[in-house]
């Protein structure tokens, strides 16, 4: 067998594998523990086994450095490539210092002044999402949580280079979504995509926020129910019990859904792909009947 | 037999009580703002504004395009309804609560999406409506906005949007959030053709609104008092366990901060707004 016959022998597999997970579906709320999970892969732990020569890029040129947010570039195989995620922290300090991995404004403006550095460069970007929501607090609120979030939704809609969206863990509603418009959009197989935390879905619901199982399955957050809805375009599969138990094949299984996208996408011209990425949001909900009236 | 075992007519009693008091509460109201009196017709010619303290209340959308609006509008997009794409049951299922919703605003989902004259210059107008879960943006209202957006590029005419809204609805899920980026695109489109997009914020504008097309505004207009902010107030006094401070989120707030380009009382909104078309179109001929 040449290599050629192996690689699509392997991808075969792995459909398979895949297709046999999907029977035994695991729980929307087993799902939101795994991307919650203590040792899941962080943004930094996929950038450090993907991306070469990675520098990170520090600050939004305005008020501060938001840790929540690491932006920089680096080399995708050899090519430059703009890589901005969300990071999380591991032990207390960590998290602390990445403030649980929640944005504020001025992480949202740095992630967007170097996606404008990578346009004017011609370099693609990679977002990686993981993030419980937008910083909900008093400092944010005053430097303009809302106007950061909105702001980076319209440039990111026309920013003239291919653009790669993964969720690697918690997709954290608008705090989320303020890095996820791409022309590309993955989740990885174990990452919730969510609206609101199932959390505060039950505490409006049912006034408890401990029902957040209940809320986990009615929110349709898992990769499946969103590809299901049409708002992503695939779903990276995880090694074994979940990303955690292989980061490197974790890696590995994202590396070549980016390669493959990259691929795709380098090879459009700008406006074609401007134009079609706008297409891909108007399209997104159709869920709607049209009586004439 | 004595007094106190009579047995009294409290029924009819009651029930006359009730009745005096519908009456008065018919005429008079007291104001959520400064707590007193005032006569609901005085408040009606204010236009909804408290004559003693400028207090704003809380208008519906038909009445803001009222306000806004020349004359009669056109409606557009009036026949969108939600297929509730996640099946949600909350306390009672999505479906039934949109079609008691329907049934009590006479709207299909929480937007109206209109055309007609400002002060002579043809605008398109979309308001959203707070009574109608919340003024919640889920995929009716993505669309409908969306579409009024993009006949402003088609036909080269000027957009406002009036936003009361808690954001996006939750019973739609992440269907509802994408629409944040939808309605983003869309004005996008409306910024590179250079037309003037006007967002006017009342109170409420909160969430994935204010997080997306409510601060897009070439001109971001505060109604006075009007809460705005991403994050609600009871969510930031849970995460950092402290009391918010007075006048957190209203609308001076915001403007002290640097996210309004003005406070317009409901008064002036209609001629602020004309002299802005004015400016951003050239005075009308």
């Amino acid at each position: 067998m040449d290599s050629e016959q192996t690689t699509d022998r392997i991808a075969a597999l792995e459909a398979e594998l895949a297709a046999a997970r999907q029977v035994q579906a695991a729980h929307p709320w087993q799902r939101v523990q795994l991307a919650r999970h203590p040792k899941r892969p962080h943004s930094l732990d996929y950038i450090q086994r993907t991306i070469s020569g990675f520098q990170e890029l520090h600050g939004d040129r305005g008020i501060a450095d938001d840790p929540a947010i690491v932006a920089g570039m680096g080399f995708f195989e050899g090519n430059p490539i703009v890589v901005v995620g969300q990071q999380k922290g591991r032990d207390t300090k960590q998290k602390l210092f990445r403030n649980f991995g929640m944005p504020k404004p001025e992480g949202y403006r740095k992630a967007l002044r170097i996606m404008l550095m990578a346009e004017k460069f011609g370099r693609p970007v990679l977002t990686l999402l993981d993030t419980p929501g937008a910083y909900p607090g008093i400092d944010a609120e005053e430097r303009g949580q809302a106007e950061a979030i909105a702001v980076n939704l319209r440039e990111m809609s026309r920013l003239k280079t291919p653009m790669v969206v993964v969720c690697i863990g918690e997709g954290g509603s608008g705090g989320a979504l303020a890095l996820g418009v791409g022309d590309r959009v993955f989740m990885m197989e174990n990452a919730v995509y969510s609206v609101i935390s199932p959390e505060s879905c039950a505490a409006i619901i049912w006034r408890d926020s401990s029902k957040g199982e209940l809320a986990a399955s009615a929110l349709k957050l898992t990769a499946q129910d969103l590809l299901r809805l049409g708002l992503i375009d695939g779903i990276i599969p995880e090694p074994g019990e979940g990303a955690h138990t292989d980061v490197d094949q974790a890696a590995e299984n994202l590396k070549r859904t980016l390669r493959a996208a990259l691929a795709e996408l380098m090879a459009l011209s700008v406006e074609a792909l401007v134009e079609a990425r706008y297409q891909k949001f108007r399209k997104m909900g159709n869920f709607f009947t049209e009586v004439a009236g | 037999m004595a007094w106190f075992t009579r047995q009294k007519p409290a029924r009819e009693q009651g029930s006359a009580g009730e009745q005096h008091q519908v009456r008065t509460e018919g005429l008079w109201l007291k104001c959520d703002g400064c707590r007193q009196v005032i006569w609901r017709k005085a408040l009606i010619e204010s236009l909804q504004v408290c004559p003693k303290c400028d207090y704003h209340f809380r208008i519906d959308a038909v009445n803001r395009l009222k306000l806004l609006f020349d004359g009669p509008w056109e409606t557009f997009d009036a026949g969108l309804y939600s297929t509730n794409p996640l099946g949600f049951v909350d306390s009672k299922p999505y479906s039934e609560r949109l079609a008691g919703m329907r049934k009590a605003t006479g709207l299909s989902d929480a937007v109206i999406s209109a055309g007609g004259t400002l002060a002579g210059r043809p605008v398109y107008i979309c308001v959203l409506e707070l009574k109608f879960i919340g003024g919640s943006v889920g995929a009716v209202v993505g669309e409908v906005v969306t579409r009024a957006i993009e006949r402003a590029v088609a036909q080269r005419r000027p957009m406002i949007i009036a936003s009361a809204s808690g954001g996006m609805r939750m019973q739609e899920g992440a269907v509802s959030l994408m629409q944040m980026a939808k309605i983003s695109a869309a004005l996008m489109r409306l910024d590179e053709a250079r037309l003037p997009y006007i967002s006017l914020l009342t109170d409420p504008t909160t969430g994935g609104t204010t997080g997306s097309f409510a601060m897009l505004g070439d001109l971001n207009i505060g109604e006075p008092g009007a809460q705005i902010g991403f994050a609600g107030p009871r969510v930031i006094e849970q995460t950092i366990r402290q009391k918010l401070p007075e006048g957190f989120q209203r609308a001076e707030f915001l403007l002290t901060h640097g996210f309004l380009d003005a406070i317009v009382r409901r008064p002036e909104m209609k001629s602020y707004i004309a002299a802005a078309l004015d400016f951003f179109c050239g005075p009308l001929q």
